[in-house]
């Protein structure tokens, strides 16, 4: 009795196991294909993103190109001491956020301000132009937009010097002058990607709801108030999650611009924090160290994220996640 | 009440009119002084005579900037790199793409999120750079169109419109007909697609024709420099090739130097330029599927 159960038993469980593993064949046989096209991106991640993450450790470790970066002693959290003990420390975080607020009080509000305005004109063609005219600069190069910069703000041929020497003053070096660096930085950026920004709030504006516009309008509401409370209720939530978006990249600024905007007369207000890791890393070698910096700002961006991300959730129900 | 309603949307219509005026004004007049101070005379830009109109019409920026080996050296490795980096990108990210746009792929949740660390977390510059140089890709042109082979933000892009552009139905359809995953995707998805190829085209088109930083990092071969790093030389180092100066006498240098810039500025970016018109309407509706958050 007892072993005609067991035996029913057996029976039973090789038939469920049987029924899972064709299942399992049919999913595999219809879903291999898939598999093996995002083989190729999964290689290309390992290597050149997760492999690089695995290369962090160097941070804490006495690198030996011959021990290789697991093999070397480690030596706990000396280079961030060093870091954070430099006499350019504060200058480089002074420098990395002052930088970078100031670009974002400076820029986030024009593609805003700029959409809601395109949003409101008629008059399809100088709407167009607008547009077209203003995405232009997006697609120039950093070297480029540089070197625009350069030609521009040379003191002895530039435009504007010459602008200046007209109103008979002397000509100014603005790249020399550290003063001057944020403003060049920030305004050149509002330059090349203001047009662009306002893509994306225009897209939004474009989902209002049409009677919403006639209600307002047969209330008597002016242009304005439709913009204040209409159009901009509309974006927030854009606005929103664009805004976490930029204050999670607090610590990266765009670095290539200001390595190439850099020079020896304005590096007391250039350089940051990513300036200085490449300098470190890539032009003296010092491959712990520059990891130790680059590692420290990414955890830094990180908790900004979550931060904004988290305070974002609280007051307006928008986040990332 | 009627009245100063009017009134005020009157003074709105003007500040509108003329901050969109003044905004579309600033960005055009450097590219437009870029483009008449690469046709003038030297010396009547550079002291200050040129505004509105070119003045002295002559191509001898061009004239030099083509005479000029190793502008076209760089123009030809920017070609390559762009050409076969942008088709490398455009293939990876539709087989990424793909699978994750089909509700049915199970390990699609887990593979975002693989995705999505690396928007966020990096390795760094150094490490990076160690694994390059144990690949043995420093200086080899290969780097250039591998280090950037897919971005995370473009597959999100490509994954949303795909989810919401191929009806299920057509797929179900196809798997009856017997079809499978590949013949599907080249067959019905590609044709299907082409408003989100035209984008990524030119998002990773544009991405590749302006890299500048893998090359500073990974190459250091004059011969295999992409565009970008011939221009750094010339725009911002203020290093002339001798080619370029040898008949120009120690006097007239600064002038011709500043006259090279701004033909060089045109030359290098007329591709990008050119192509932009074309690919012009896809932009809205790549950047709205792209703000549809992943």
């Amino acid at each position: 009795m007892k072993i005609m159960r067991t035996d029913l038993q057996h029976a039973h469980l090789r038939q469920e196991e049987q029924r899972l593993r064709s299942k399992f064949v049919r999913h595999v046989k219809r879903q291999y294909q898939l598999y093996l096209m995002i083989l190729p991106a999964i290689v290309y991640f390992i290597i050149f993103h997760y492999a690089p993450m695995y290369g962090i450790q160097l941070a804490f470790k006495d690198f030996n190109p011959k021990l290789g970066i697991t093999g070397s002693p480690w030596e706990g959290f000396r280079h961030f001491e060093k870091f954070f003990n430099s006499y350019q420390f504060f200058r480089l975080l002074r420098n990395t956020i002052g930088l970078s607020l100031y670009q974002l009080l400076a820029g986030f509000p024009i593609p805003i301000i700029m959409a809601l305005f395109l949003n409101q004109v008629k008059h399809q063609r100088f709407k167009k132009l607008v547009q077209t005219v203003t995405y232009i600069p997006h697609f120039i190069s950093i070297v480029v937009l540089v070197g625009m910069i350069h030609v521009f703000l040379s003191p002895s041929t530039g435009l504007i010097n010459n602008v200046i020497r007209g109103f008979g003053y002397k000509p100014v070096y603005f790249l020399g002058m550290p003063q001057y660096f944020k403003s060049i930085f920030v305004f050149s950026g509002i330059w090349q990607n203001a047009g662009w920004g306002t893509i994306i709030y225009l897209a939004a504006l474009a989902g209002v709801n049409p009677e919403l516009y006639e209600a307002a309008r047969v209330d008597g509401a002016s242009k304005l108030k439709i913009i204040r409370h209409v159009d901009f209720p509309s974006i927030m939530p854009t606005i929103v999650i664009l805004f976490i978006m930029n204050v999670g990249r607090i610590m990266n600024v765009s670095f290539q611009k200001a390595l190439l905007l850099q020079n020896d007369l304005n590096a007391e207000a250039s350089e940051i924090i990513q300036t200085y890791m490449y300098k470190t890393g890539i032009l003296q070698m010092e491959f712990e160290y520059s990891t130790a910096i680059s590692l420290f700002n990414t955890i830094i961006n990180v908790i900004l994220l979550i931060l904004a991300n988290q305070v974002s959730k609280k007051l307006s129900e928008n986040s990332l996640w | 009440m009627k009245r100063r309603l009017i009134d005020e949307d009157k003074i709105f219509d003007a500040v509108k009119i003329i901050t969109l005026t003044l905004a579309l004004l600033l960005v055009l007049y450097p590219l437009y002084f870029i483009v008449i101070a690469s046709i003038s005379d030297a010396a009547a830009v550079n002291t200050g005579k040129v505004w509105l109109l070119p003045k002295g019409i002559n191509f001898e920026g061009y004239r030099r900037i083509i005479q000029d080996e190793m502008i076209w050296v760089g123009y030809r490795n920017t070609m390559i790199y762009t050409v076969v980096g942008t088709a490398l990108n455009l293939v990876l990210t539709l087989l990424l793409a793909y699978p994750l746009s089909r509700d049915d792929f199970k390990a699609g949740k887990y593979v975002m999120i693989f995705l999505l660390i690396t928007m966020y977390f990096h390795g760094g510059l150094i490490p990076k750079y160690l694994i390059i140089k144990q690949l043995n890709l420093i200086d080899h042109w290969l780097v250039m169109v591998l280090v950037n082979a897919i971005n995370v933000f473009n597959v999100i892009i490509a994954r949303t419109f795909l989810r919401s552009n191929i009806p299920k139905s057509l797929y179900e359809a196809a798997i009856i007909d017997g079809c499978t995953h590949a013949k599907f995707l080249v067959r019905v998805v590609i044709p299907l697609s082409k408003p989100i190829l035209a984008v990524l085209l030119l998002y990773y088109g544009v991405a590749h024709w302006n890299e500048f930083f893998t090359a500073l990092m990974y190459i250091t071969k004059e011969r295999l420099y992409p565009l970008q790093l011939v221009l750094r030389t010339i725009l911002i180092e203020n290093q002339m090739q001798d080619a370029m100066m040898d008949d120009v006498s120690a006097l007239n240098q600064k002038d011709v130097g500043e006259l090279i810039k701004y033909g060089i500025i045109i030359v290098s970016s007329l591709p990008v330029l050119i192509i932009y018109p074309f690919l012009q309407k896809y932009f809205v509706q790549g950047v709205m599927i792209g703000s549809v958050k992943g």
